[in-house]
């Protein structure tokens, strides 16, 4: 029997990053399949080309052993393609029904056409035991209803071969158990299934066989039961990853940062993060690993006064950091920054920085209120002339301090940034992914100069996805998923398994 | 005068008349907005086609012609806003604003130059549209408060009165019913998902716009023709802002909208009627403060205080696909 | 569109020059439809407006009123908020100014009624701003629909005020009394003759003074940072400690105690006496110049004395051209907020290829 899906030398670059490298393997008729990988490895790209996103560079896509050309999700949808986003594609205040029934009404009136699909819908809902009430309007439905409204948005649009993007994130274990019975009904009825994951035990659990890429090419592409899930980690992040920058021996001062049962819920109930408990001290770095999306960003949201928790004990130097009394976080991050907090958020352009601003205006951002004087003037010599010291120090280019920092490459714009924080002194340091978008001689700088922050007392607290960067400058590993903290090493315990094993939902057992 | 001399039957008359002018526009409005166009451009709408209906009915001595025209210049008006809105993604608040300032002045500029009378057009005459006379008007005549409200409460009217009238249920049929307004309910929550599915948001909006465009100059030709029966400066008189705060006290939905319009509609006719008449403890109320009040209920409405007022999420960010 | 790739000389001279010639080319046309010469309407309109010296007076006398409401509109644009409402907040400040004057004027020398109407109008004109600013900072209420509500409100309003407690008894006229001639703001034609019988006063020095102070803050003060990095990014500002609430509600008292600063200049420096609807539109002109000015205090200022010399120049060739009522400024104004507001980016792409064309 011809595979459903088969891809043959897949390679698709964006300018000079190669994002899919000769990617090859095939999935079989009415299997689950899994596609795991870390961020960037692949496989999000790879899916976009078999749904007509993006065009591949190179390679052909096989349907059913045909040849398909595949350049528009319309018609990726009429080769019975479906997929179901991470990010919902339904409108809040429309029923199931008519969020079904969208592009494909059948006719200018609704009402004949709204009988027919309520009754389809229905009967789709019942042969896989979807339980979804087609008349239920979208935002009075929980996070879990409104993914199986998705999937039945694709199964209505006879899909045989269905993409789930990271299903589990947003799902409690009851819904993923759920979700996984629905996975386990559509392979009955002659379905293929492909499960974009990086979690482990989600393989092991349903996928007849699994591919595992790294670094835009397959790694290996084996049939489940044959695999152990250290094999898996092992292909997922297992390589030869060197440390050489120089550091000071670690000598771990008092702590500075002592977090207890932090939790955070959204708005709908989905909890983002699970009773963290961790502590930080003075001159140590610790590292926060794992895939992104899996409650970091929210964790540092909170530690740099961005983002209330929802519940949790959270102590700076020993007293309670100011959430006490709050009913939301307007101008908090000020008073964080006053007790000697940096922070170099992920998302630089669209947290850290104004891009319309100079150089000069963003070396300030954040501080604008200490470099006043009595009349709340700016004093620009002096601001200018920290601006030259610190662009020297930093190697920032091109050296003038009045472009405006959005004609900076990134990773000149992330040295003013990280300068701007050093710069104040801080006690504690949160750094969210600092070399993203950075380019490799920059990288080096920049890990050089955490290092020597933390040589000199300074207690920080790194987000990455990289797990080379993790190994250069970690003193301690936090490893993350699913909001919680599944597990944690000293840097003399690095292995890439063990980290990949954590990052992939198992913990310490 | 006295309490007594209000005269509560020529009050809702009254109502019933002001109302087709808010209604038309609310309408246009509706569907601008619904499809995530923000439309403050209503007021200069109006003038444009309460000008160019009144004029070209003068000169033509048929009122259609007027109201045909005047919708081929609100549609030209929409369809520059679409453009700024939609295609350049450029403010939408600052294009409407743009056009109610350049209505206000271009009306009475041409208005001046072809017709040398101050900036207004002639009287029309005659050539106003007909009225709708129900059968049997005459023989009920006499009959206490049937009569009255057959005859002259829904009979009697402009017939673009009870196009307006009509107007509601078709167009919430239309919204809420038909393929069309699915999409464009689509387009003005969640464009991406509406992308997704296969639909040209900026096609759908387009089209919202034009809808806009020919509904909104009934509300001009309306003033114009039937109303006044010649057109004068600025005689929109906030309308068009009118309009757009039933829209946003009625949630965005045509029923709640239209009672909307009739509540301002009433409260306008009240403030004629109320002029030097003592009240009961009160004594007499200006007019003024009436006038205040449908603006006042809104700010309330707009703080929430009222019903919590819900806009479609996508109401004024232009659609840039994803992808 | 993502302007930041363009030039700033680009952005900040090149585009809006274009955008106001486009403006006027289609203001032009429109003219010449009317059956008059373009050339000749635009020279009488240089004539009365500039070359005649009282003409340039009143060009200078309307620019004063305009620069405070371009203020107005400007700080608030700077925060990234549209404040429609310039136009009843200038309403209210003269009924604040007025109030004072009715108060004082005859018991305080010239030299307190100044600054104490000043203080009287800029104090009701914040007051009028406050609450359409409180709401969008606590509710979310959209800004643009409660400040054009707020003017509809204030039209009211005054009406009644007005019409109720302050028409003398006995007049037919809707104004207050006339105030006490201490309280006139002094007359540059004191100084210079050659102005004439003109109403050109010191609020215009008072108004550039106001034109420093704002540039002075915007770009030079921890504040001025602060508003600036809110209206450009509020994720970042929230990042940068910044209480964007708090922001958002000092600005807005900020831009209406601007807008009722403008009624200063026409009612102490003119007619000395509240009348109906004295602010005949300089709200509206406020957003224009915002606009076409791009909140930049130069910007502000020759936008507003544009503005003044088009009421003034169009009032003569009114008289003198029937066919251009003065009305067709009111369709310029219209004209230079779709260009230069709406429609700012319009050129942005043309330039783009032709820089990199040459580059």
């Amino acid at each position: 029997m011809q595979p459903a899906v088969e891809f043959r030398g897949i390679s698709k670059h964006f300018g000079a990053v190669k994002a899919n490298t000769d990617v090859s393997f095939a999935i079989a008729k009415g299997s689950i399949h899994g596609l795991v990988g870390e961020n960037g490895a692949g496989k999000s790209t790879l899916m976009s080309i078999l749904y007509g996103y993006y065009r591949a560079d190179g390679g052909e896509i096989l349907l059913d052993g045909q040849v398909q050309h595949i350049r528009t999700s319309q018609e990726a949808i009429r080769l019975g393609i479906g997929m179901v986003h991470q990010h919902f594609m339904l409108v809040e205040n429309m029923t199931v029904l008519d969020n079904v029934m969208l592009g494909t009404e059948g006719g200018f009136k609704l009402a004949a056409h709204r009988a027919e699909t309520e009754k389809k819908l229905r009967e789709i809902c019942d042969r896989y035991r979807l339980d979804v009430d087609p008349l239920a309007t979208i935002h009075d439905l929980s996070v879990g209803a409104q993914q199986r409204v998705e999937i039945l948005k694709q199964i209505y649009r006879s899909a045989n071969i269905l993409i789930l993007d990271e299903p589990t994130a947003v799902l409690t274990a009851q819904e993923t158990e759920s979700l996984f019975e629905i996975l386990r009904l559509f392979k009955e009825q002659g379905k293929t299934i492909i499960l974009i994951t990086h979690k482990l035990q989600e393989i092991l659990d349903i996928t007849d066989t699994v591919t595992v890429m790294r670094g835009g090419r397959v790694i290996g592409a084996v049939p489940t039961a044959s695999t152990s899930k250290e094999e898996l980690a092992n292909m997922m992040v297992g390589r030869p990853i060197e440390n050489n920058l120089p550091r000071a021996p670690y000598k771990p001062g008092a702590p500075v940062l002592e977090v207890r049962e932090l939790q955070l819920q959204d708005k709908q109930g989905v909890k983002l993060l699970r009773d963290l408990n961790f502590t930080l001290r003075a001159g140590e770095i610790v590292a926060i690993a794992g895939v992104s999306g899996n409650g970091q960003s929210e964790l540092m949201e909170i530690l740099s006064g961005m983002r209330l928790p929802t519940s949790g004990q959270l102590d700076y130097q020993g007293k309670p950091l100011p959430f006490a009394g709050r009913h939301d976080a307007d101008g908090l991050p000020l008073a964080f920054r006053e007790l000697g907090i940096a922070h170099v958020p992920e998302d630089r352009l669209r947290d850290g920085v104004i891009k319309a601003f100079s150089v000069m205006h963003n070396t300030i951002f954040g501080y604008q209120d200490k470099l006043k004087n009595r009349w709340g003037l700016l004093d620009f010599k002096a601001i200018a002339r920290r601006c030259a010291d610190l662009m020297k120090a930093f190697d920032v280019r091109p050296n003038n301090h009045d472009l405006s920092i959005g004609l900076l490459s990134g990773g000149n714009q992330q040295k003013v940034v990280i300068a701007r924080e050093v710069l104040a002194q801080p006690r504690l340091m949160l750094v969210g992914q600092p070399t993203r978008g950075v380019d490799i001689g920059t990288i080096e700088s920049i890990h050089t100069q955490l290092l020597k922050l933390r040589d000199e007392g300074v207690a920080i607290l790194l987000v990455s996805v990289e797990l080379e960067e993790v190994r250069a400058l970690a003193d301690r590993i936090l490893v993350m998923c699913g909001g919680a903290i599944t597990g944690e090493l000293k840097i003399e315990e690095f292995d890439t398994t063990r980290i990949g094993l954590l990052m992939g939902g198992m913990h310490k057992s | 005068m006295t309490f007594d001399d209000l005269h509560i039957a020529s009050i809702l008359v009254s109502t019933v008349r002001n109302a087709p002018v808010l209604i038309f526009a609310a309408m246009a409005g509706l569907f601008a907005e619904r499809s995530g166009v923000i439309d403050i451009g209503l007021e200069g709408k109006i003038l444009a086609s309460a000008f160019v209906s009144a004029a070209v009915a003068f000169a033509t001595k048929n009122p259609w012609y007027g109201v045909a025209a005047g919708m081929l210049v609100s549609v030209a008006l929409a369809t520059l806003q679409g453009y700024v809105a939609i295609t350049q993604k450029g403010n939408q608040l600052v294009a409407g604003i743009a056009v109610n300032i350049a209505m206000s002045g271009l009306t009475f500029v041409v208005a001046q130059y072809f017709f040398q009378q101050g900036g207004r057009t002639p009287d029309l005459g005659s050539a106003r549209l007909f009225d709708v006379v129900l059968p049997g008007s005459d023989a009920v005549e006499n009959i206490p408060f049937l009569g009255w409200f057959y005859a002259h409460l829904i009979g009697g009217h402009s017939v673009l009165v009870y196009l307006a009238f009509l107007l509601v249920p078709v167009v919430h049929w239309v919204i809420y019913h038909s393929r069309f307004g699915l999409r464009l309910r689509a387009c003005g929550e969640n464009p991406h998902a509406a992308d997704a599915a296969g639909i040209s948001v900026e096609r759908q909006r387009y089209l919202a716009m034009l809808i806009a465009g020919v509904l909104c100059s009934f509300s001009g030709a309306y003033l114009a023709i039937v109303q006044s029966g010649f057109f004068l400066r600025d005689m929109s008189a906030g309308a068009g802002y009118l309009a757009l705060t039933a829209m946003v006290f009625g949630n965005w939905r045509p029923f709640h909208t239209f009672l909307g319009c009739l509540m301002f509609g009433f409260f306008g006719a009240v403030q004629i009627q109320i002029e030097g008449v003592e009240l009961p403890v009160i004594g007499r109320i200006p007019g003024s403060l009436i006038q205040m009040v449908p603006y006042v209920v809104t700010v309330v409405v707009l703080a929430g205080l009222m019903a919590k007022s819900v806009a479609p999420k996508a109401l004024g960010t232009p659609f840039v696909k994803s992808r | 569109m993502n302007n930041h790739d363009l030039p700033r000389w680009a952005t900040a001279f090149v585009m809006p020059v274009l955008n106001l010639l486009s403006a006027l080319l289609v203001a032009a046309l429109v003219i010449y439809m009317l059956g008059e010469s373009p050339a000749e309407s635009l020279g009488i309109l240089i004539n009365s407006a500039v070359v005649n010296p009282e003409g340039l007076s009143y060009t200078l006398f309307y620019a004063s009123t305009f620069i405070f409401t371009g203020l107005a509109v400007s700080i608030a644009m700077q925060a990234g908020l549209f404040n429609i409402g310039a136009e009843g907040q200038m309403y209210f400040g003269g009924l604040g100014l007025t109030l004072a004057m009715l108060a004082f004027d005859s018991s305080l020398p010239w030299w307190l009624l100044l600054p104490v109407g000043m203080l009287g109008a800029a104090l009701f004109g914040a007051l009028w701003s406050f609450l359409p600013g409180y709401l969008q900072a606590k509710r979310g209420s959209h800004i643009v629909v409660t400040t054009i509500m707020f003017n509809f409100i204030s039209a009211s309003l005054m009406n009644f005020v007005i019409v109720k407690y302050l028409v003398p008894a006995g007049e037919q006229n809707p104004a207050s009394r006339a105030f006490a001639d201490a309280a006139a703001m002094p007359l540059l034609n004191q100084w210079l003759p050659v102005l004439g019988e003109t109403p050109l006063n010191i609020s215009f020095f008072i108004a550039i003074i106001a034109l420093v102070i704002y540039g002075v803050v915007t770009t030079r003060s921890a504040w001025g940072f602060k508003l600036r990095a809110t209206g450009l990014n509020q994720h970042a500002a929230h990042y940068a400690g910044i209480r964007i609430s708090k922001m958002i509600i000092t600005v807005m008292l900020i831009s209406g105690a601007l807008a009722g600063l403008g009624s200063v200049n026409a009612i102490m420096g003119s007619t000395h006496y509240l009348s109906l609807n004295f602010v005949n539109g300089a709200g509206f002109v406020g957003i224009a110049i915002a606009l076409m000015g791009r909140q930049h205090p130069l910007g502000i200022f020759l936008s507003s004395v544009l503005f003044g010399a088009l009421i003034q120049g169009g009032f003569d060739l009114s008289l003198e051209k029937p066919n251009i009522p003065i009305e067709t400024f009111i369709f310029i104004q219209g004209l230079i907020i779709l260009f230069c507001g709406a429609m700012e980016n319009f050129y942005a792409p043309a330039i783009a290829r032709l820089l990199k064309r040459k580059g």
